[in-house]
């Protein structure tokens, strides 16, 4: 009997991944996912903040593809490795702030260490030439076979037909007749193939799962980079990016809004780390202010909150100020009205 | 046996999965691990991975507004 070969498997959550790991395990091959965390996965954080995104079903979608295909899952946090890649992409940005190829060949290479130490034979990939404009495309697939340093031992199931044999298929591990041959972003057979394996409430994400590659999630990360003068960051940056409206009323500090109940209460977690607004009169959000604030900044800050609370109609408007050493300032202010508030300030 | 807790609280998911995935590695068959978190997504994604990475979910309870997730080792 053949020795079984064992391959491992990106699985990001969306379909293609799901498909090419079944179309794997259809060959006989032993299949085991891996999942990377970047702190930029849409997967999970926002759902989990926001109180009106409650009612959602709250499911990890790389945990629901393993467990439908009924492999192992092993979920690796390279937050601190990716900036790097974020940092310095070789290949640069895509078009907002997402260094998609050189994320690509991180997590491939991270999957080739993770195969050898672990004796797996192949790394494959949910990749369809064409898919993607940055990172799925004919000319950047060997690019990240070479750069990965995969080489021959990365297989893309979805597409192989369209791409040079691999090694599993010139050493007779799976059956390239039995691979595929899409390409573009038509979808159709995609989902044809989920149809034929029972596959139906698999992941649709309408705007990718990465926020680096929202344009407005990017617009806010190089402006913490901008203020700060720096392009540093540490998790809790990136997760306060994903919560509240932002507003830069001059280049020392900034505001972020709490939306809604569930954005306030996360927001309520970082009072030790920032200068906090808390309308005392009236309901209203919390605001943190990040960056340095005069007594006249805090004057001025605190009418922004107040714009933002159920006073803002109202003469004045009492705000509780809490500095990170808990001392508070009980400001009584007239709340911004909308029109002084100027549309550039939003980040 | 013994029993192991985790404090996987103000983090989100999958955060808490991969505190658990990284300590259960460090755990021996029949040990039993308590996570307890504050993202309810939790409550869902440790079981699922227990379920796929063959371990045992004893308990999900949440008290108020933290979530804890009781797991037995099983190693194969």
């Amino acid at each position: 009997m053949p020795q079984q070969r064992k391959a491992v498997a990106l699985i990001s959550g969306g379909l293609d991944s799901l498909l090419a790991a079944r179309v794997m395990l259809e060959q006989g091959v032993h299949v085991e996912g891996i999942n990377f965390f970047t702190g930029f996965c849409v997967e999970g954080h926002t759902h989990a903040i926001r109180k009106k995104d409650k009612s959602k079903p709250k499911r990890n979608n790389a945990l629901w593809s393993a467990e439908q295909l009924g492999i192992k899952l092993h979920i690796i946090d390279i937050v601190e490795e990716y900036k790097d890649v974020l940092l310095n992409p070789k290949h640069g940005y895509g078009k907002n702030m997402n260094p998609c190829l050189d994320c690509k060949i991180f997590m491939v290479n991270k999957a080739k260490q993770w195969a050898e130490e672990n004796n797996f034979d192949f790394i494959i990939t949910g990749e369809v030439i064409g898919q993607r404009p940055m990172s799925q495309r004919k000319d950047t697939m060997p690019v990240i076979s070479r750069e990965s340093g995969a080489d021959d031992r990365l297989l893309r199931p979805l597409c192989a037909q369209n791409l040079p044999e691999t090694l599993p298929e010139k050493e007779g591990w799976v059956q390239r007749d039995k691979l595929f041959g899409f390409s573009g972003r038509n979808r159709k057979p995609q989902m044809e193939l989920a149809a034929k394996y029972g596959f139906e409430d698999y992941a649709k994400p309408a705007g990718g799962c990465c926020f680096l590659t929202d344009e407005n999630y990017s617009a806010k990360l190089v402006d913490l980079w901008d203020a700060r003068g720096t392009r540093e960051y540490e998790m809790d940056d990136i997760m306060l990016l994903k919560v509240g409206r932002h507003i830069r009323p001059t280049a020392h500090y900034k505001l972020i809004v709490g939306r809604e109940d569930g954005e306030n209460k996360f927001l309520q977690g970082y009072k030790n780390n920032f200068i906090t607004f808390k309308t005392m009169d009236c309901p209203g959000p919390l605001t943190l202010l990040d960056g340095v604030a005069t007594d006249e900044d805090l004057m001025f800050a605190a009418r922004i909150a107040a714009r933002f609370s159920q006073g803002r109609n109202s003469e004045n408007v009492t705000i509780e100020a809490r500095r990170t050493n808990g001392d508070t300032t009980t400001l009584t202010v007239k709340p911004m009205p909308a029109s002084e508030i100027n549309p550039e300030w939003y980040v | 046996m013994a029993h192991f807790k985790l404090d996987a609280r103000r983090m989100f998911c999958p955060m808490p999965v991969i505190r658990a995935q990284d300590k259960v590695k460090e755990l021996q068959a029949g040990d039993t691990l308590e996570v307890v978190s504050t993202d309810p997504g939790a409550l869902n994604d440790i079981p699922a991975w227990s379920r796929i990475n063959g371990h045992k979910i004893i308990e999900t309870r949440n008290v108020d507004d933290e979530f804890f997730v009781l797991i037995e080792v099983c190693k194969s």
